[in-house]
């Protein structure tokens, strides 16, 4: 697969779109691990929801 | 499981549990194929190998108006029909719109310089989509000013409904003005003007980023509503040690 002469433009499109795709899913994985941790620890306090369901439900 | 169930915060949680490792899979499958296919797509008469630049561009400029219409439709869900989850859908999409919108805009001027000569030119459908990156910037900004979920709802969703109106303007700027970006060459009456060899390519690509779009779209709902649950949480919380 040759690239001509505007390569560098190419290559840099392609790696710039996957490291913003990379970074959203990254963000949204902390994000999720970091709002179940916050939950787990409300719950250790016992603060509890009214339906009972604590953060270890969530997957 | 009907729509009606959705509404519904806990049974949507255990519907995406279910199906996102299906839809992550399935992404990864199609971005994998499109990819194969545009490395090996032929170099195009008058663009060459910068053609391959296409099958990323066009997909996220799609996307960057798709994802403004969902929140659009979400817009109407918290306006006229309050749905539950109509505002944890907008707020969680306008992120992901932004990244799309913001990789159209450079994929499209990583492609302009070695083909018009130049990075940018304000003509009306470059300026219409830059104008529709800052707006998805400004709704972000605003579901974070306010710190009430519901409060803050209300406000994005007429911004987001009053953002709406750029849609066709983009969407119809190379028809209306005389502008540098070429028309419509997919969407269009009378069928593609693409040859069979880059539009295959391009199709897979776009379907392979639309379920990107809905893999991260559901996985950012799920964190919403657990974002939610914390904040609410954290009131009783304060109210019982107020008590």
């Amino acid at each position: 697969m040759a690239l001509g002469p505007y390569a560098s433009f190419i290559v840099t499109s392609y790696a710039l779109v996957a490291a913003v795709v990379a970074i959203l899913i990254a963000w949204i994985a902390i994000d999720f691990r970091r709002q179940k941790a916050r939950l787990r620890e409300l719950e250790a306090s016992g603060i509890t929801r009214r339906s009972g369901r604590s953060a270890g439900d969530i997957r | 499981m009907t729509l009606i169930d959705l509404a519904n915060p806990t049974k949507f949680l255990s519907l995406t549990a279910r199906i996102l490792p299906w839809l992550a899979g399935a992404t990864a499958i199609l971005l994998l194929i499109g990819l194969y296919q545009a490395a090996m797509a032929p170099d195009d008469y008058q663009q060459g190998a910068t053609v391959k630049i296409m099958f990323i561009h066009v997909p996220n400029a799609w996307l960057s108006m798709f994802v403004w219409g969902v929140m659009s439709l979400a817009a109407l869900g918290t306006l006229v029909w309050r749905h539950p989850l109509a505002d944890v859908a907008a707020k969680a999409a306008a992120p992901i719109g932004a990244a799309f919108t913001f990789l159209a805009l450079v994929t499209g001027s990583l492609w302009g310089r070695p083909m018009w000569g130049t990075y940018w030119q304000w003509d009306a459908r470059l300026t219409s989509v830059l104008i529709l990156f800052l707006m998805y910037l400004g709704l972000i900004a605003l579901w974070r000013a306010v710190d009430d979920p519901s409060r803050a709802a209300r406000a994005a969703a007429i911004l987001t409904l009053v953002g709406a109106l750029n849609l066709p303007i983009i969407k119809f700027s190379v028809d209306w003005w005389n502008t540098l970006h070429q028309p419509a060459s997919v969407l269009r009456m009378g069928g593609s003007t693409l040859d069979r060899a880059f539009l295959i390519p391009l199709l897979v690509m776009a379907v392979g980023f639309s379920l990107l779009f809905v893999t991260l779209h559901l996985a950012a709902m799920r964190n919403e509503i657990l974002r939610r649950r914390v904040r609410s949480l954290q009131i009783m919380q304060a109210s019982q040690q107020a008590a």
